[in-house]
């Protein structure tokens, strides 16, 4: 089962991406997806994503980790950009590569629940008058990550 | 004579830009063994810290050794100690 991670600058491409997690998967019938972009509105320009190198690869890492043993995935892909992004951007991209397609889309939600809650990153908002903010958490996150929580949270 | 244990401080986000700075050695005082005597000690400084770690408390999130940590886990010499807001991504 191989699991994919990077933290990049780069646009990514998910043909590239979806035939790099087939490889080796024989035994597939779907994969899961998860393809998020920089939602406009309000004003709001472009986003300017930091992270915390290192802790945020391994808690992805381990996220991904995670969904494998508790969705028997054959592979999982995790794909987050940082840096400045404009709306409509892709920021992150999650592949998750399974038997059947409960187990694919399982995954996909799952690895995204935790990622926003556990994985270091941190958005700036750049809007058209030139203001910037940095965005707050958000508590549905938190709630949508705990219903997962049956066997603890990842990390 | 021992030398004195040094942590190196990380400030990511808000907490960067507020502070100024985005990473320090901090030479641990005598006492100072947790996670919340680190906080309690950057409270005590002028200015940006005192506002930041001491009225904020709540809103700030701490990893130690690339880690998440609470205010009860230890601090030792070398160790790496992160503080930032609750985590954007997605």
């Amino acid at each position: 089962m191989a699991i994919r991670v990077s933290v990049q600058t780069a646009a990514f491409s998910m043909d590239a991406e979806h035939a790099r997690l087939m490889q080796g998967g024989h035994a597939a019938g779907g994969v899961g997806a998860f393809l998020g972009v920089v939602r406009g509105g309000a004003g709001l320009r472009a986003l300017t994503l930091e992270h915390y190198p290192g802790m945020t690869e391994s808690m992805i890492g381990r996220i991904a980790a995670d969904a494998q043993a508790r969705f028997g995935l054959l592979g999982c892909t995790v794909i987050h950009r940082v840096g400045r992004l404009v709306v409509g951007e892709p920021i992150v991209l999650v592949l998750c590569l399974a038997a059947h397609r409960a187990a694919a889309l399982d995954a996909t939600a799952f690895v995204m629940d935790w990622l926003k809650t556990r994985a270091p990153f941190w958005k700036r908002e750049e809007f058209e008058d030139g203001r910037t903010a940095w965005v707050d958490a958000r508590e549905a996150d938190d709630v949508a990550a705990a219903r997962w929580a049956r066997d603890g949270r990842p990390g | 004579m021992e030398g004195v244990p040094v942590i190196t401080i990380l400030y990511f986000a808000w907490l960067r830009d507020r502070l100024g700075r985005s990473s320090e050695s901090m030479p641990l005082p005598e006492g100072v063994r947790f996670v919340g005597d680190v906080i309690r000690s950057l409270a005590e400084r002028d200015g940006e810290y005192r506002a930041v770690f001491g009225l904020q408390g709540g809103a700030i999130r701490c990893a130690v050794n690339q880690e998440f940590a609470g205010p009860d886990d230890g601090v030792r010499d070398g160790d790496e100690v992160a503080f930032f807001p609750p985590v954007t991504g997605g």
